[in-house]
Order: structure tokens, then C-alpha cells, then sequence
């Protein structure tokens, strides 16, 4: 039954993985409530990627690019 | 064979002693300090933000807290009060809490930035480094004004949680860093006087030692002057009201009267009733510090001036 011993480290070691464990789930339920509470507050949910997003883009650069197009 | 003496050479660290490298009591005076920065700012900030803001100012005090230990885990295991601390007791290895330490900035620094904005994650940034560099590393073991120039670790707090608030710096915060930074010297000159001089034996300069003990009187009641202003000056601007100005005036009445004391007494006289108004000013400055906070924060609720 010598295998079987628990040895005072293990319980030591026990508490360093719960406690980890539970701070990474804490980590991750913050960082999804904080998404939700940035989303909702309308910050910026998109950035550039490797070319321009129209949703992006300011509304008086489109109105600009379309004026030529109207004039012909 | 199972060889489990071979285990016994690794310290195998609970939870707990992580933490415990955090520095938990001085997190808390970060927490309050910081909140009431934040709170009293002008702007709404959602219940939420605010919550995650303090909490990595808080993770990053706790990591400027981890490096400290790591650097005078020397110093720790020669005097009393620290040799139970997790390095000096063998729980946790040195590297172990530097490690803890650099990773826990890097994330606190960058979650404010993602959570308020990226000034006051700069400035926390300022923080650590001053905490644990400036302070830690350089000014501690070098001048027994280590205390005075290391307290503004301490006062940048309240002015971070203003930062997460606003985005920048106003005279309303930079009033907030002159309460704590020049209390901290009376406040902690004030137990050097009745406390044994381990910090000395473990080399690092206090002012009562390489000064002398009536320097350190002196210098006590000096800044309680140096104080006052501040205090009371805080109480004009737009964070004021008559609530604090009156918890301000009392205050540092008391305080003032307290350092007076302080000076007037003798050597003999304090030992001879075992330190008692020492002891009593120390006390007091607790409640100074926190009750400015306090008044404050209730000023806020019920509207300034």
C-alpha cells in the first residue's frame, strides 16, 4: 500500500491546481462580461484588417467618393 | 523503487504562498485609495469597468509587491517580522516570485489598458517600475529618505483610478498624491521611533538610526505642517464639500498637535511611558489617511459644494 501513501506535498500541490484552476475560470468569465459590457457600451468592435472595412470607413469619405459619381 | 525523499529538496508552495507574495494588506490600502479616484472623478463610468479597473491596479500592486520580495528576500530572512514571508521560509523559490512578479505586471498593465484606457495603464506601468526599481532596488538600502520618495509608490494609486476615470491628470488627483505622499513620512517615522531597529541591522538606513532619533521627531512634525496644506487644499476644488473640509480641519489639527508632541518629548520621557504618544500618532495616522478617503468618497455621494 506504500504507492497509495498520500505524501503532505500532494495535498500542498492539490491546492495550487484548484487555485489556479479557479483563478483561469474567474479570468475567462471577466474577460466575456467585459465583452459584453464594452459591445453594449458601442466601443469599436472591428479594426482594420489587411484592407480598408467599409464599415469603417468615415461616412464623409464615402459621401466624397460617390459626389463624382453622381456628377457624370 | 518509489524514492520519496526526493521530493522533500523541492519546495512544493500551497496556493496560499502565492498570494502571500502579493502582499494582500497593502493591496487593500491600493484597492480603497484607488477606488475612491476612481469613484469621486467626474464622468459615469459603468459599475462594471470600474470593478475590473481596480481589480488590475490592485494584480499590479500585488506584482510590484512579488518583485519586492524577490529582491530583498536577503533582508527578509535576517529580520523577525519578515522570516515567515514564502522565499525566506523556503515555501517558494526566489525565481519563482520574480517570474510571478514580471507576469502579473505584464498582464495587469495590459488588461487596464484594454478595460480604461491606456494612460492609466502607462502610469501603472510607472508604478511597478517605481515601486519595485526606484524604491526597491535603489533608493531603499541607499538613504533613510527612502521612505519619503518611495511613499509616492504609494500615493499613485487614488491618481490611477482618477486616470481610469478621466484619461489624464487634474489638480483634483495630484491633491489626492500629496495626502498620501506627504503623510507616509510621519506615518512611518512615527513607528521607526517605537519600533526595534531590525531594519537597520538588516541594512537598510532609518532615519532615527543614521540621523538620530530628535532629527526624526523634528522631521515628524515638519511634514504634518508640510501636510495640512494639501489636505485642506484638497477640499477646494471640485472633489470638496463641507463635510470633508471639516473632517480635513480636525484632522490635521490633530495631526499637527500629535507631531508638537512628538517633538516636545524627550528620549527618557518616551521610554519611560513605554512610547505611548508615539504610539498614539501612529494610530492617529491611520485614521488620517483613512478617514480623508472616507470623507471624500462620502462627499461624493451627497454632493460638494
Amino acid at each position: 500500500m506504500g504507492l497509495r501513501t498520500e505524501h503532505e506535498i500532494h495535498g500542498r500541490r492539490r491546492s495550487r491546481n484548484i487555485g489556479l484552476g479557479i483563478v483561469l475560470l474567474c479570468f475567462v468569465a471577466l474577460v466575456f462580461a467585459l465583452t459584453v459590457v464594452k459591445v453594449r457600451q458601442g466601443d469599436m468592435m472591428e479594426a482594420f484588417d489587411h484592407q480598408p472595412r467599409v464599415s469603417l470607413i468615415p461616412a464623409e469619405a464615402e459621401d466624397a467618393a460617390a459626389a463624382p459619381e453622381v456628377a457624370e | 523503487m518509489t524514492d520519496i525523499n526526493a521530493y522533500e529538496e523541492t519546495p512544493e508552495a500551497q496556493f496560499g504562498d502565492y498570494v502571500a507574495l502579493l502582499k494582500p494588506r497593502v493591496m487593500s490600502l491600493v484597492v480603497f485609495t484607488a477606488f475612491v479616484g476612481l469613484w469621486i472623478a467626474p464622468g459615469e463610468v459603468h459599475p462594471f469597468i470600474a470593478f475590473c479597473s481596480i481589480l488590475f491596479i490592485a494584480l499590479g500592486g500585488g506584482a510590484s509587491g512579488a518583485l519586492n520580495m524577490w529582491y530583498d528576500r536577503d533582508i527578509d530572512a535576517i529580520m523577525n517580522r519578515t522570516q515567515s514571508r514564502p522565499i525566506p521560509a523556503g515555501r517558494v523559490e526566489g525565481s519563482e516570485a520574480l517570474g510571478l512578479g514580471i507576469v502579473l505586471s505584464v498582464i495587469s498593465v495590459m488588461m487596464l489598458g484594454l478595460v480604461a484606457n491606456w494612460f492609466a495603464a502607462a502610469f501603472l506601468a510607472f508604478t511597478i517600475f517605481f515601486y519595485a526599481v526606484i524604491y526597491t532596488v535603489w533608493l531603499k538600502r541607499w538613504t533613510p529618505q527612502n521612505i519619503v520618495i518611495g511613499g509616492a509608490a504609494g500615493a499613485f494609486p487614488p491618481m490611477i483610478g482618477w486616470a481610469c476615470a478621466t484619461g489624464g491628470i487634474t489638480v483634483e488627483s495630484l491633491l489626492m498624491f500629496a495626502l498620501i505622499f506627504f503623510w507616509t513620512p510621519p506615518h512611518f517615522w512615527a513607528l521607526a521611533l517605537f519600533m526595534k531597529e531590525d531594519y537597520h541591522k538588516a541594512g537598510v538606513p532609518m532615519l532615527t538610526v543614521t540621523h538620530g532619533r530628535p532629527t526624526a521627531r523634528r522631521h515628524i512634525f515638519a511634514y504634518t505642517l508640510v501636510l495640512a496644506p494639501f489636505a485642506i487644499g484638497l477640499g477646494l476644488t471640485s472633489v470638496g464639500g463641507p463635510l470633508y473640509m471639516a473632517v480635513a480641519v480636525v484632522l490635521n489639527a490633530a495631526f499637527i498637535r500629535g507631531g508638537w508632541q512628538i517633538l516636545r518629548r524627550s528620549e527618557e520621557q518616551a521610554v519611560a511611558d513605554g512610547f505611548a504618544v508615539e504610539r498614539q500618532v501612529f494610530k492617529l495616522s491611520l485614521y488620517y489617511l483613512f478617514l480623508h478617503f472616507l470623507a471624500l468618497l462620502v462627499q461624493s455621494w451627497i454632493g460638494g459644494w
